[in-house]
């Protein structure tokens, strides 16, 4: 039942596609190409259109224009046999709250007309996978809302997927329960399954995508490896303090390169080698010593700087 | 069309495994309805009419009794529970990941509220036979009649659930529809004897009236043309406003 897609093709290939919502456009004329095999992460800010690309994908919202393949089939045409090979793991929990897990897993395998022994089978494999067992048999709406994302998920793996789509997974969820579904999505994508997963936390998505692309007002913004988005669109090093913007030109002069991003009293300054950067500023503050964090770039520096609006860069 | 019966009947299941859990809940206030009226209104009032269409009126109510269970078997099952999938349990949302499509979503839920239309009026039927109040083998006919009242009231119920902004809107739904209807659908009277001439085209359209005619009919063993024109009516009319229900359930399933 789960044959991997051909490793060369493309699970998913969006070309130009919009929605327009009113006089809105949700998306618009994104296109997005996600290979097989991967974890393939949509990211961007709250409303930039990513659960409309999911939904285009999957087929429940129509496309204002542009074409969308998924398996190399057209969504618009062939709704029922790209379904019956997806998953989709919805925002919001969709679980029969009066029911088991258990049984919440029977009712969502007959969705795709799986029959006993296989319904039964697929349902048991899936409560140990998602370590459902100890409340296999408890109503839904009694359970934490850790243990309600981990069927919901189940729930999508029912059909054993060749892509996966999950909609921000882990968001609400404590620690414990992100690590114990990443390694799960880890697991799935080294079995051959295609990952597509949307999400806020950039940390998540820098463990977990091997692609990312960044969307914003409803457009891909940028897009690749999470370690080359760090290395092409920002710098390695960055170098974290508090300054006023009057106290900034001072503390900085003739520190021309990269990028800086400022949110309030705090700057961030991208750069390949932070040494020379700290010394300058130790010698402005003259003994003063203030406080400086010297981290790696991570994925985060990169969307914000795409994407917040008090970015500045220098020229 | 895009309808598929095996993915309709997995909607179908979906509600009635639900329903085995609850249906001890369920089925108490439903069934129970039609018995009181029937023993209360059929026995109490009954005691001082003599006569009416030809027989007691405890038999005359009985026919008519059948179509009020059915109508509020469907009703309930296509009013508040369709409104808690669609809204609150996001059901609709979870089967659109999955090779469900919006047609098997209606044809699935219409199954089940005839399903429920069916354990109604079936039940109350059950208690007529028992209690001597259905000739046989003449009112056997009414077998026929239940599915398709639950068919009509799944229909309309359908429309209405699709389109309207909060669930309170569903006491209008049966204070000012399923209540009149109930009322001035020859159930307890016959309307031909009461209304006077124009009034009678104009109750030609209250949709009980039709399944009511046919379940009279049924137990009376009498079939005139007006069986063509209700039965005309109870599935033509079905058939159109489940054309409207499907184009409602597309716009709220998909966009």
């Amino acid at each position: 039942m789960n044959k991997p897609a051909s490793s060369a093709a493309l699970v998913v290939e969006a070309r130009g596609i919009s929605k327009k919502f009113g006089d809105r456009f949700a998306v618009d004329n994104l296109d997005l190409d996600v290979p097989a095999q991967v974890c393939f992460g949509l990211l961007g800010p709250n409303g930039a259109g990513k659960t409309t690309t999911l939904r285009m994908i999957y087929g429940v919202t129509r496309a204002t224009s542009g074409t969308i393949r998924v398996f190399g089939m057209d969504i618009g045409r062939h709704l029922r046999a790209v379904r019956s090979r997806l998953g989709v793991t919805l925002q919001q929990n969709a679980l029969i709250e009066a029911l088991s897990p258990k049984e919440n897993l029977l009712v969502f395998g007959r969705y795709h007309l799986l029959r006993e022994p296989e319904l039964s089978r697929r349902t048991e494999e899936l409560i140990d996978f998602l370590e459902l067992r100890s409340h296999a048999h408890v109503p839904v709406r009694q359970l934490s809302g850790g243990f309600q994302r981990r069927l919901a998920i189940a729930l999508s793996l029912v059909n054993c997927p060749e892509l996966l789509i999950l909609d921000e997974p882990t968001t609400g969820l404590d620690p414990a329960v992100r690590l114990a579904l990443w390694s799960r999505v880890r697991e799935l994508r080294a079995a051959g399954t295609t990952v597509l997963i949307t999400t806020h936390y950039m940390d998540e998505a820098q463990r977990l995508c091997d692609q990312v692309a960044i969307v914003s007002a409803g457009k891909v913004i940028a897009a690749g490896a999470p370690a080359e988005l760090i290395r092409t669109r920002v710098a390695p090093e960055t170098v974290e303090f508090d300054c006023t913007p009057s106290e900034e030109a001072a503390l900085l002069d003739g520190v021309a390169q990269g990028r800086r991003l400022r949110v309030g009293r705090r700057l961030m300054l991208y750069v390949d080698d932070a040494t020379d950067l700290i010394e300058q500023i130790r010698r402005h503050d003259d003994g003063d010593r203030r406080p400086i964090i010297v981290r790696p770039t991570n994925l985060e520096d990169v969307y914000l700087s795409l994407t917040g609006t008090s970015l500045e860069a220098n020229p | 069309m895009s309808l598929s019966l095996p993915y309709a009947l997995a909607v179908w299941r979906r509600n009635a495994v639900m329903y085995k859990r609850t249906w001890k809940w369920n089925i108490l206030p439903n069934f129970f309805e039609p018995v009181l009226y029937l023993f209360s209104i059929g026995i109490g009032v009954g005691a001082y009419i003599s006569e009416i269409g030809g027989t007691s009126y405890i038999a005359f109510l009985a026919p008519g009794l059948i179509c009020v269970a059915a109508m509020n078997g469907a009703s309930f099952e296509v009013t508040y529970n369709i409104y808690v999938r669609l809204v609150f349990e996001k059901a609709y949302d979870a089967m659109l990941t999955t090779p469900i499509e919006p047609d098997d979503v209606l044809a699935g839920e219409v199954l089940w509220a005839v399903t429920r239309a069916c354990i109604y009026g079936g039940c109350f039927f059950i208690v007529l036979l028992l209690f001597g109040l259905a000739p046989l083998p003449s009112s056997l006919w009414v077998i026929f009649v239940i599915p398709i009242t639950g068919l009509l009231f799944a229909a309309i119920g359908m429309v209405f659930s699709l389109r309207i902004p909060n669930i309170d809107m569903f006491s209008f739904y049966f204070t000012l529809f399923l209540t009149p209807l109930f009322l001035f659908s020859d159930v307890f009277f016959p309307l031909k004897e009461r209304l006077a001439g124009p009034w009678l085209w104009v109750a030609e359209a209250l949709p009980l009236l039709h399944p009511v005619r046919l379940a009279r009919a049924s137990f009376n063993g009498e079939f005139s043309v007006t069986v063509l024109w209700d039965l005309a009516y109870t599935l033509g009319m079905s058939l159109l406003l489940l054309l409207w229900a499907r184009r409602g359930v597309r716009d709220r399933l998909t966009n």
